[in-house]
């Protein structure tokens, strides 16, 4: 109980105090895990409309694989990563490894299945509504995607969000693909676990906090900014 | 002026699993007017509907207009017996078919404001399409299907579940279209809608036309037993 104390007033310092590396990694935990989310959700979303409206022979197998790869060890998908950035592997020139873009891509490739599996939720039930207005329309597939993902934007909010909670959290993958190099690829759950490592459970469960609460801020944020619970049903 | 009809229908039959739901059913739609389409529940009214306008498939015969498909969608429109509404706006909903036709967004919008003020919605434009009454979502779609100028609008029951005053203002804005010379076929169970709106009344019965004739020779003297019996009010299966 001391110790979360501790944590607590550690986390409250660092963050009254504007430390300079909390600041650096927040920031970076910030930079990567949005950029990820961005990617994953101009991937995620379109795709997750597209099988919701579209018939096709294996439809069913992609959306139980898609739904499977929600569960994807992140472990095994920095392991890929690495594998396919270091200096043998096929992207191993582009010089991506122990990089903040190794990082985003680990997290999109995480991400991108769970955005898109919540995402074809959403938009199922929306599709099954607009149906016959939308094909009586004439509306073009692309129009129909379009109509869909703009009136299912709140439900796709949360398919994003959602992707967002994971990415922020994770550690696993970015560990492998970025190294945990001080100045360059520190964020704070891969700070938090060296600060475990070290034995520093007060500043580990204090970047915990602040953890939790940006996650919690940017939630807020967004659904502030798109006015979610305020307009009746949409 | 070129319009999409006549629209015809030779040996159309929809089945879905092995069970006919429709047809064969031969029929011709041409000219102005509301060709208003009755018979008891079940007897294939929606269905019909649905097939002219192209969202069921027949499983037989041909559905033919004057024009090649790709002119026909545009010019035809449908208003389902439970409104669909677009999770935005009045005026969003009523700009929708035109964006999508690819009208610039400004011209859309205030076609928009006009239409929504010829049905009497002109102070709930900015309103969630969602929040309606029933009246008014009904008048909405009705003004949604109207928008493109169709040359012939589908409607399957569109006031059975309105009050009077809903009503008379759904069959005020159908009348203007026709008068303005859009075509209509609607499906109605009201034999009193039926009487104030047809130039002319399809009566089906289990899949299968029974008749097709003048309003006034359907509503004094009907030819057979089923119409006879719908007409007074009897159980017809």
């Amino acid at each position: 109980m001391d110790e979360i104390w501790a944590g607590a007033l550690a986390g409250l310092r660092l963050v009254v105090t504007l430390d300079p590396a909390l600041v650096d990694i927040t920031l970076r935990s910030l930079q990567v895990t949005l950029t990820a989310v961005v990617i994953a959700s101009a991937i995620g979303l379109p795709l997750g409309a597209w099988l919701a409206i579209r018939r096709f022979r294996y439809r069913r197998l992609v959306i139980a694989t898609l739904n499977a790869l929600m569960g994807l060890p992140p472990v095994v998908v920095g392991l890929v990563v690495y594998l396919l950035l270091s200096r043998a592997g096929p992207f191993g020139v582009l010089g991506l490894l122990f990089t903040p873009t190794a990082m985003i891509i680990a997290q999109v490739i995480i991400i991108t299945p769970l955005i898109a599996s919540i995402a074809h939720q959403a938009i199922r039930e929306l599709w099954a509504d607009y149906h016959d207005l939308l094909i009586s329309l004439s509306t073009s597939r692309r129009q129909r995607i379009a109509t869909l993902i703009w009136d299912g934007r709140r439900a796709l909010l949360t398919a994003s969000l959602a992707g967002f909670g994971r990415a922020i959290g994770e550690v696993g993958a970015i560990m492998i693909v970025g190294g945990n190099i001080d100045n360059a690829t520190r964020v704070l759950t891969t700070a938090i676990a060296l600060e475990t490592g070290k034995g520093d459970f007060a500043l580990a469960l204090g970047l915990g906090f602040v953890l939790i609460g940006l996650a919690l801020a940017v939630n807020i944020a967004i659904h502030m900014v798109s006015r979610t619970e305020s307009d009746g049903r949409w | 002026m070129v319009t999409i009809l006549p629209l015809e229908l030779n040996g159309v039959r929809v089945a879905r699993r092995g069970k006919t739901l429709l047809g064969p059913v031969d029929l011709a739609i041409a000219g102005r007017g509301c060709t208003i389409i009755m018979g008891p529940n079940g007897s294939g009214k929606t269905t019909l509907l649905r097939t002219m306008h192209g969202l069921e498939r027949p499983s037989a015969g041909q559905v033919g207009w004057a024009l090649p498909e790709p002119a026909t969608r545009a010019r035809q429109a449908f208003v389902f017996q439970s409104p669909v509404m677009l999770r935005r706006t009045v005026r969003d909903n009523l700009a929708y078919p035109l964006l999508v036709q690819g009208m610039a967004k400004g011209r859309a919008r205030d076609l928009a404001s006009q239409w929504a003020e010829k049905v009497g919605l002109q102070d709930l434009c900015d309103q969630n399409a969602l929040s309606l009454s029933g009246g008014e979502k009904q008048k909405l779609a009705l003004a949604r299907a109207l928008i493109r100028n169709p040359d012939i609008v589908f409607l399957d029951e569109p006031c059975a579940s309105l009050d009077g005053t809903a009503t008379r203002e759904i069959e005020a804005i159908l009348q203007a279209a026709i008068a303005g010379g859009t075509r209509i076929v609607m499906a109605t169970h009201q034999i009193g809608q039926a009487r104030r709106l047809a130039s002319d009344v399809v009566f089906l019965a289990r899949g299968r036309i029974v008749e097709a004739t003048d309003p006034h020779s359907f509503f004094t003297d009907p030819q057979t037993a089923q119409a006879r019996a719908f007409l007074n009010g009897d159980i017809v299966e």
